[in-house]
């Protein structure tokens, strides 16, 4: 079978798999990191402030989030986010919301859930006489958190957060499921329209392997060089 | 605001005939539930396998099981799904290949989805299977071995039902992941509950309706796995044997 | 004047009493210190005062400002209270120079450069003046006790609190950090500690209270309490505590 192996398909479309889809996949995966991220810390904070209503409101969130598949929550989105922009906007009919901006806002709000709980169990993980001590200079509840508590807790969990990024690269190839031409969508592309599946996906499976499988590696290397100087 | 809401559709007839739009998206749900069943049996036994594997004195085994972690691990869920449905028939002699190919739907998408299911699972278990087994202290084995076990008795009888217990609730964790991951299988055509919720939203234009009933629907699975994992670990608990708490860990 | 007064400050943890009717106060330049078993409620009695534990009942007053009051802006109240805590807590993320500047920055609103000299000046005070720019882990407890300490002042505060400042170190540096506290109390700073070293209190304390089981005891200046201490649970607490 091997004799057969079209190594040539390959080779003439790398220009169109990675300008055109591995620059998707990563843009989002970087966008979806950086505003889940956020919107986790904020869901966290929610999730441990003494507010009942806004405690039970992200643990819903997050419950919700977590219970069900991404495919659907893919779905969910591609459908609401329209009426939701709508509603923003004031307008009558749903607006048209292109693909980059509809996964952008899936994935953000999707692994924002997967985030929060990181970054709860990292502010969790701060013994509470750190808030004190930032209470008892005078510092208010903001102050303590932004200079005091989310400073250490991002420094302990950078490991787990950025690992979680890593899932998130891999589950952007999910947007699949609206044809979108993310770098398994180009890839699939040239495999239909060349009858080249064998080849094209086994290149993704292992462009795939080899990006992740350093990630990692770099997320070991990370975690040595961050710790705080003098504390082990 | 333009949608025109109809939570009727759920009671009239499905475009394939088989009953009611309901009826429809139930069948889809013995559909995730039977698939992720296969694929998790073989996930616990291959991952047990590849868990202890790892812990083994064998520098041949613990390389092996490291090695199938790390290709299941970092290649995304969808890709190794294309590679099991596409890929491996052209790979395989082309007798057992055109067998493949020549399968009926739904086999034709059922058999590829639990197999890549059951080993893509099956590396994150060996995963919860080693840190259970590591998590033990050093003189459980010590002891089994002073009785006179050997290497695999010591494992059936003392190693392997402490570590089972301190992973159940990861290990339920896995079991709701590979719930959810079934619907990645819409992709080659298995017709399970999203995929289900997908063609009823086509067909009827409901699409509120549908994805609402298969995110209740799943969030019932849900309730219901989780109770039913407590019920397995009060059955099983073992008085002062306390779970070690997991840290948390990245993944869905 | 009293600094810091408290009237009948009662709290519980759920249906659980862990202060009960305490009334007291501290004048200012006055040094009183708080002792008692475990469990007696000293901590969280002294965390009351700058509302770091919340109470149900009584008041506490700072000079003259109410922390029970929910108008009180309590920030700025802490902010004119310094603390130190029995394990230190040290911000482990920043060096020594900006564990002293943060507060002053952002909540007194000085400026980098006069934070910094404010700290060094502290700093220097209790003797680190070289540790500057060194990271809390870098540190031994006694140094890093008497940097918090340095931390509270640059707050330039009207009194310190103390929760049990040398009970977390090792015994050869307890003394480094009670000297420090000794001079504080020499040039006249209004201070209230929570404290197991009574060698510390016959020197320079006013008054020392004993407090049991969320109840304040005894209230005495120190000679009366030392010499002639009324009551039979502080009588057995001395018995015990005195035989270093």
């Amino acid at each position: 079978m091997l004799a057969s192996f079209d190594w040539d398909v390959i080779q003439r479309s790398l220009p169109y798999l990675f300008r055109e889809g591995m620059t998707f996949t990563v843009t989002l995966t970087v966008l979806a990191m950086f505003f889940g991220i956020i919107l986790g810390t904020l869901l966290a904070m929610m999730r441990l402030s003494s507010f009942k209503p806004l405690a039970v409101a992200a643990g819903g969130y997050v419950n919700l989030m977590r219970s069900v598949p991404l495919v659907l929550v893919i779905f969910w989105f591609y459908f609401l986010v329209p009426y939701i922009g709508a509603w923003i906007l004031r307008q009558n009919e749903p607006i048209k919301v292109g693909a980059f901006l509809s996964s952008v806002v899936t994935f953000t709000l999707f692994e924002a859930a997967y985030y929060c709980e990181i970054m709860r169990a990292g502010i969790q993980s701060i013994p509470r006489g750190q808030v004190w001590a930032g209470y008892a200079l005078g510092l208010n509840y903001w102050q303590t958190m932004g200079n005091v508590v989310l400073p250490q807790a991002f420094r302990n969990m950078m490991p787990v957060l950025l690992t979680q990024t890593i899932i998130l690269f891999q589950d952007t190839s999910l947007v699949y499921v609206l044809s979108i031409t993310d770098f398994l969508g180009a890839a699939s592309k040239i495999a239909q329209r060349d009858g080249r599946l064998v080849e094209m996906y086994l290149f993704v499976a292992v462009v795939y392997f080899i990006i992740s499988y350093f990630l990692s590696y770099l997320v070991k290397r990370l975690q040595l060089r961050i710790a705080v100087p003098g504390k082990l | 605001m333009k949608y025109n809401w109809n939570w009727g559709i759920f009671w009239q007839p499905a475009a394939d005939g088989s009953g009611t739009w309901l009826h429809y998206l139930l069948v889809g749900v013995v559909w995730t539930l039977g698939t992720a069943l296969a694929a998790w049996l073989i996930a616990l036994a291959a991952g047990s396998v590849l868990g202890v594997m790892r812990t083994t004195p064998s520098k041949w085994a613990v390389r092996f099981g490291n090695a199938y972690v790390e290709f299941f691990r970092n290649v995304p869920l969808l890709v190794q799904m294309f590679l099991w449905f596409f890929v491996l028939p052209e790979l395989l002699p082309t007798a057992i290949g055109d067998w493949i190919k020549q399968m009926p739907p739904p086999w034709s998408a059922y058999l590829p989805a639990v197999l890549c299911l059951g080993f893509y699972t099956a590396a994150r278990v060996a995963e919860q299977v080693r840190a259970g087994i590591q998590s033990l202290p050093r003189g459980q084995m010590m002891a089994g071995t002073a009785v006179g076990f050997t290497l695999p008795q010591a494992y059936r009888y003392v190693i392997l039902p402490q570590a089972y217990r301190i992973i159940l609730p990861p290990l339920t964790s896995e079991f709701l992941n590979i719930i959810k991951n079934s619907s990645i299988a819409l992709t080659i055509g298995l017709l399970e509950l999203t995929a289900r919720a997908r063609a009823m939203s086509e067909f009827t234009f409901q699409v509120f309706e549908a994805f609402t009933a298969a995110t209740v629907l799943y969030l019932l699975i849900n309730i219901v796995v989780v109770f039913g994992m407590r019920w397995v670990e009060r059955r099983l608990a073992v008085p002062g044997l306390i779970a070690v708490g997991g840290a948390p860990q990245a993944g869905h | 004047m009293a600094m810091i007064e408290m009237k009948n400050v009662s709290k519980w943890y759920g249906t659980f009493q862990v202060l009960t009717n305490c009334t007291t106060s501290v004048d200012k330049g006055e040094v009183v210190v708080v002792c008692g078993p475990s469990g007696s409620g000293k901590s969280t009695l002294i965390k009351c005062v700058n509302a770091l534990e919340p109470f149900q009942k009584g008041d506490v007053l700072v000079d003259g400002v109410s922390v029970a009051d929910p108008k009180t802006d309590l920030p700025k109240l802490r902010s004119r209270v310094g603390m130190v805590f029995q394990h230190f807590e040290l911000f482990p993320h920043m060096s020594v120079t900006d564990n002293l500047a943060l507060a002053q920055i952002k909540v007194l609103g000085r400026s980098r450069g006069e934070a910094t000299a404010r700290g060094m000046k502290y700093l220097d005070r209790v003797g680190l003046k070289e540790h500057a720019h060194k990271y809390p882990g870098q540190l031994s407890g006694g140094q890093q006790q008497r940097v918090a300490i340095a931390r509270g002042l640059s707050m330039d505060p009207i009194a310190m609190l103390f929760d049990e400042p040398t009970s977390a170190l090792d015994p050869e540096m307890i003394n480094e950090v009670l000297d420090v506290m000794v001079q504080l109390a020499q040039e006249g700073m209004t201070m209230m500690v929570v404290t197991h070293e009574m060698g510390f209190a016959r020197k320079v304390a006013n008054r020392v209270i004993f407090m049991d089981r969320g109840e304040i005891v005894e209230d005495a200046k120190k000679d009366d309490f030392f010499g002639k201490p009324r009551s039979e649970r502080a009588v057995q607490f001395l018995s015990k505590i005195l035989h270093h």
